[in-house]
């Protein structure tokens, strides 16, 4: 899943906490949600409302249903416990504003009692023009709307119906009202100050081709980041869509919409759609722990929980803007080691092609287990991530996964046949980004055309980014400087 | 004469904040209506409330114990014509 964010200074100093929105954040913050919300107000074609069910782990399943007070007693317990914890969102299973007394009394309760803690909602909009002000009277500067589409009859092929004004409205008539209500909501928020992000569901031969639109007018009406998540559709979770068959998009078919949708928004790549109980940091799910047995039995102090939160926070943030003044990239061109492939061979000039007909941008392959940091060596990638760098942006395209080979593996043969599958994953990329390359590994790539680059295992990807255009670029007037002298000679 | 919930019924909530009378009551293994509360929206609503929320057809039925959702009201896909439906859907 990728986000698209709108660049904003005053946007990012908002989001450098919330691990869901910042790139960078969920390597040091936690969240939770609390299911305090279960009722719906309409249906979409891929959801089923069975919800309470404990054999399940997807967005919109939970199987514990809390009151607010319990809500309430939770999220201080989990704070108390996890002082990472920033923010808590109510996301559900149903819709939180088709239950805003749960809602809104859960929010009361925390904005008093935990003031450090931000809140945020999910929602699919219907209810949210009536609830703007309410919202902005509590603690909460995020909202998110899922909006899959801005056409009436495309909406007809999600929504089967809604309920609204007490009756049930179908078909395209109710695609309508939804819609509308969702963009008026969106534009309110907007004017409030208030952060909002897009969910779309990519559901391939219904709104792939309409997502492009969808991103546009969200973005006019102002939307701070558009995140495109892939259609969830197993037929063993009894949703209209998994019975029905309707496919899921492919990885390439997701980057490909997401493309789609870039404009000049940045595209972040760690959306996990989590669960509507999810408890902790992204990708590490504690809510086993927090059960309501063991919270009722929980004393917590809030003040002292509270104090603790803060003192966490600023040596976190000490650290952070400590790492974001080292940059540790090793540069090829300090290298000791003789590089092989340097002359005048063939694959050497397919080099220098490569290189001379993308100064303004090339493309980088790297390694990274968490999509955030370059943290594996070629033996150990299991992801290649690719990306495009021109100036100072750089883009997550694509990831391609190199497929089956044990990453503990280290015998020669072995080793072999990856660096064989990653060259052949890369062929059209200009560079490779990891911790570690081994000599043979080195001396092949160049052969490729592709450039070696190796950086100290933890540096942050963007920061690698930059590091290896500013040295690419040199080495591209160099290359080109070299090439005006030998015509001229 | 009240409307009922059936086994059918998947707990879903739905209904039970939307009840003019209070007469949903959550409750194991379904939600169940009051009788002796059920008014059926007479007087308060054109259509029964809780009926027009239900996303399960089947689950509610009216006080001649007919489903107000039959089979194929709630996807708009009657199940005649099932079969098509998940050919096309399939060949997205």
């Amino acid at each position: 899943m990728e986000l698209k964010v709108v660049d904003s200074s005053g946007v990012r100093e908002k989001i450098r906490d919330h691990p869901c929105f910042s790139k960078d954040a969920h390597h040091h913050y936690a969240r939770m949600h609390v299911a305090v919300a279960p009722a719906c107000n309409i249906q979409c074609h891929y959801c089923n409302r069975k919800y309470d069910c404990a054999n399940e782990s997807r967005p919109g399943v939970v199987s514990e249903l809390l009151t607010p007070e319990q809500a309430v007693k939770k999220t201080l317990a989990v704070a108390a416990e996890i002082p990472q914890l920033t923010v808590l969102g109510i996301a559900g299973p149903g819709d939180p504003l088709a239950n805003p007394e749960r809602t809104f009394a859960t929010f009361a309760a925390l904005t008093e009692k935990a003031p450090d803690i931000r809140l945020c909602v999910s929602t699919n909009g219907l209810m949210l023009p009536q609830h703007v002000d309410e919202l902005c009277r509590h603690n909460i500067d995020h909202v998110t709307i899922t909006i899959n589409c801005v056409d009436a009859d495309i909406g007809a092929q999600i929504y089967p119906w809604i309920f609204w004004q007490h009756r049930r409205i179908r078909g395209a008539k109710a695609a309508a009202i939804l819609i509308e209500q969702q963009l008026m909501g969106l534009e309110m928020l907007a004017e409030r100050g208030v952060l909002v992000k897009i969910n779309s569901v990519l559901i391939p031969g219904v709104n792939d081709l309409h997502l492009a639109e969808v991103s546009r007018i969200v973005k006019q009406k102002g939307a701070f980041l558009h995140n495109i998540m892939p259609l969830i559709a197993e037929p063993e979770h009894g949703t209209f869509f998994g019975l029905m068959g309707q496919r899921a998009p492919s990885a390439k078919e997701l980057h490909a919409v997401q493309q789609s949708c870039a404009n000049d928004m940045e595209i972040m790549s760690h959306c996990r759609q989590c669960r509507a109980d999810a408890i902790g940091m992204l990708g590490q799910d504690r809510h086993d722990e927090f059960t309501l047995e063991r919270i009722e039995k929980l004393e917590i102090d809030p003040v002292a929980a509270m104090a603790r939160r803060a003192q966490l926070r600023a040596q976190i943030e000490a650290a952070r803007t400590a790492k974001s003044l080292q940059p540790v990239l090793v540069s090829l061109t300090s290298l000791t080691q003789p590089k092989p492939g340097v002359g005048g061979s063939p694959a050497a000039q397919v080099g220098r092609a490569k290189l001379a007909s993308s100064a303004a941008s090339f493309r980088v392959a790297l390694a990274s287990s968490d999509g955030q940091r370059i943290d594996q060596s070629l033996s150990e990638v299991e992801v290649l991530r690719v990306y495009q760098v021109d100036g100072q942006s750089s883009r997550l395209t694509e990831t391609r996964p190199v497929s089956g080979l044990p990453s503990h593996l280290s015998q020669d043969p072995v080793a072999e046949a990856k660096v064989t599958e990653v060259i052949k994953l890369i062929k059209d990329c200009d560079a490779l980004l990891c911790t570690r390359i081994g000599f043979n590994a080195w001396q092949r790539l160049e052969r490729q055309g592709i450039r070696p680059l190796s950086a100290e295992s933890g540096l942050p990807i963007k920061v690698a980014l930059r590091q290896a255009h500013a040295d690419w670029h040199t080495d591209t007037e160099g290359a080109a400087n070299a090439a005006s002298r030998a015509l001229s000679a | 004469m009240s409307y009922r919930i059936t086994t059918d019924c998947v707990n879903c909530w739905a209904c039970e904040p939307l009840c003019p009378q209070q007469a949903v009551l959550a409750s194991k293994p379904h939600f169940v209506i009051d009788p002796a509360r059920c008014t059926g929206c007479e007087g308060e609503f054109a259509e029964p409330q809780c009926a027009s929320i239900c996303p399960i057809e089947g689950a509610i039925l009216d006080p001649s114990g007919a489903p107000v959702n039959p089979p194929g009201s709630l996807t708009g896909i009657p199940p005649g014509v099932w079969d098509q439906t998940r050919e096309r859907i399939q060949a997205r």
